[in-house]
């Protein structure tokens, strides 16, 4: 096979094993059939209307926003201080402090889960709701850290001794001049941090018990008692407000610079 | 310009960590004065002008500003201005919101500020870009924005650190006029940092020049100019005959020289600038080993038994031949008399 089909021949592949999955959980979700199927039986939107109509789903939906953004902000909220404490003075052991708020990203999420589940939630009888909310919460947290560091790195420091010649408190020059100048930075890891909440599972699995559950694990249960292609339906919808989401901050914000 | 101090820095000593920046300095700024700190890069400028502005504190001595003890009070609190080298102007801010952002944290009434920040704007030639944010301005526009910025809080003394190196050589000097014309008609006490000998001679009322975290001279520009009183202070300012002076004797290549007019003392060495030094008559001898013409002036390098000399003379006197034998004297009494050498 000569280069010159074979290069066009594995972008195909990637491309179409990438997004491939994606239409065809749409083509599903558009099915007559009863069961989740492909190709499709015949063309309706029953599917889709179904989704709202199905109570639990509206429960874990209300759940797992309240966890991605409550979890979100309150990441922020922890990250956007301490990025700008490693970013601006010389922490002792700033570094261990970096690769420690960096874990989440690199210990898979099935051993976090597990682990707060047996040693937090089941000793000391923890609320599920909390520690799901806690998890999230650092799960979210490198992102917050990175996302917003690189834009305090981008901002030089000296605007801030600017402010305090002028007649401000260190505390008022981060408001008043950090604050603005990392905006997009901080929404930029909001919404990242938020999708990466929404769709988190491993952790969410060990954490979910009964009447809590996230959207993505009632997702999983519903599956395995009716088969049908509602959840066909409603990944795609979730796939559509991944991608609406991640358009605008494209639009507005430049969001990939951040990434 | 009364004689009392109005800034004074006493046995500052200001370090980083355990880095000694700088040691034991003594300076004193009268009111209205326009100083300028003159040296090579490392030597405590910024340093020194950090922690006039508060934002380094000294490791000991004391700073005391119109008539108080400022060593201990915050940055915000001093009414010192400083005009960074970067500008440092709030991105997110038109020109004018940065003018006025001190105005407002003073909590002025708003016809105040917009008067006074339209007054500074027109005095740095800005008022048409007072919508702008910094992004869309010039380097030498930005500068003075943050010219503006600083000198509508009436500072008692505006510090600014290398506020002319970013600039191209014309606006340089259009800045330089700039900053003169505000000091006169302000009558603000200024500091201004410079690596530039040309700027501080003809810019500063004073010039304190440093070297490794100290003071090596104060003086007027002229005093720096042609009465340098260490080795330093004459190369930086471009004597470039410099001997060392031992018992009254010139120390020279080959041994020490008798030297025909007598000295104080104190004297540990002399310098001659190039023009300094007679050509075609003297007591010493040397060869042309090269000449270089610059328009009004000849500069020759001779070979000669004190070692290498430059001699400058008029251009519209003949040109002397490479590896002709020339005679030549330094006149003692045209040379700057060295206290320091070493
Ligand atoms: N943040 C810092 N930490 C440690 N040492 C520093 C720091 N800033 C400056 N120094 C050291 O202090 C000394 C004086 O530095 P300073 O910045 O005052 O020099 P300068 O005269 O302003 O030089 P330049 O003309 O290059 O700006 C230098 O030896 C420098 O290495
Ligand atoms: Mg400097």
């Amino acid at each position: 096979m000569t280069p010159r089909i074979f290069t066009p021949l594995v972008l195909f592949l990637v491309i179409g094993f990438l997004i491939g999955p994606f239409f065809i959980i749409v083509a599903a979700s558009l099915s007559g059939g009863e069961t989740l199927a492909f190709p499709p039986q015949g063309f309706s939107l029953k599917w889709v209307a179904k989704v709202f109509t199905v109570e639990s789903f509206q429960e874990s939906f209300a759940i797992s926003m309240l966890l991605a953004i409550g979890g979100t902000a309150a990441a922020l909220v922890l990250g956007v201080p301490a990025s700008y404490a490693l970013s601006r003075y010389k922490l002792p052991f700033g570094e261990t402090i970096r690769t420690i708020v960096s874990l989440p990203i690199i210990v898979p999420g099935i051993i976090v889960g597990l682990a707060l589940l047996r040693y937090i939630v089941v000793p000391f009888g923890l609320n599920i709701t909390l520690t799901l909310f806690l998890a999230h919460t650092a799960l979210v947290l490198p992102y917050a850290v990175r996302v917003v560091s690189a834009s305090l790195n981008n901002l030089r420091s000296d605007i801030e001794e600017a402010a305090v010649l002028l007649g401000s408190s260190r505390a008022g020059a981060f408001f008043r001049v950090v604050m603005p100048n990392i905006r997009s930075g901080i929404l930029a890891a909001f919404i990242l941090g938020f999708v990466t909440s929404f769709n988190q599972v491993p952790v969410s699995l060990f954490l979910s018990g009964p009447g809590v559950r996230t959207l993505p694990i009632d997702m999983l249960s519903y599956m395995e008692i009716t088969y049908d292609p509602s959840v066909a339906a409603l990944s795609a919808l979730l796939a559509f407000m991944s991608i609406g989401i991640v358009f605008l901050a494209e639009r507005f914000l430049g969001f990939s610079r951040y990434v | 310009m009364s004689d009392a101090p109005f800034l004074s820095l006493e046995k500052l000593t200001l370090a980083y960590g355990d880095t000694v920046a700088v040691k034991d300095l003594d300076l004193s700024i009268r009111k209205g004065e326009l100083v300028a700190f003159l040296g090579p890069s490392g030597c405590g400028k910024t340093t020194t002008m950090r922690s006039i502005a508060g934002l380094l504190s000294p490791a000991s001595g004391a700073i005391k500003l119109d008539g108080a003890d400022i060593t201990r009070v915050s940055a915000n609190k001093r009414s010192v201005g400083l005009v960074f080298q970067s500008y440092a102007l709030f991105p997110h801010l038109t020109v004018f919101e940065n003018v006025a952002f001190g105005l407002r944290l003073k909590k002025l009434p708003a016809a105040e500020i917009e008067s006074r920040v339209t007054a500074g704007l027109k005095s740095v030639g800005l008022s048409n870009f007072s919508a702008r944010k910094p992004g869309e301005l010039s380097g030498g526009q930005q500068q003075r924005v943050a010219l503006a910025r600083s000198m509508v809080m009436e500072p008692k003394v505006l510090l600014l650190d290398e506020p002319l190196s970013n600039l191209d050589a014309r606006l340089r000097l259009e800045m330089r006029t700039e900053l003169q014309r505000v000091q006169k008609e302000t009558g603000v006490t200024m500091i201004f940092v410079t690596h530039d000998q040309g700027e501080a001679l003809s810019l500063a009322d004073r010039i304190v020049v440093m070297l490794n975290g100290a003071i090596e001279q104060i003086g007027t520009p002229e005093d720096i100019y042609n009465r340098p009183i260490s080795r330093f202070v004459a190369d930086f300012v471009g004597f470039e005959n410099i001997f060392a002076v031992e018992g009254g004797k010139l120390k020279a290549g080959n041994g020490p020289i008798d030297l025909s007019g007598s000295l104080p003392p104190d004297t540990a060495g002399l310098a001659w600038r190039p023009r300094m030094v007679t050509l075609g008559s003297g007591p010493f001898q040397g060869t042309v080993r090269g000449a270089s013409f610059s328009g009004s002036t000849r500069e020759y390098l001779l070979d000669t038994p004190l070692g290498a000399i430059k001699a400058e003379e008029d251009a519209a006197l003949a040109a002397r031949e490479t590896g002709s034998a020339i005679a030549f004297d330094l006149p003692v009494e045209k040379a700057a008399r060295l206290k320091k050498f070493g």
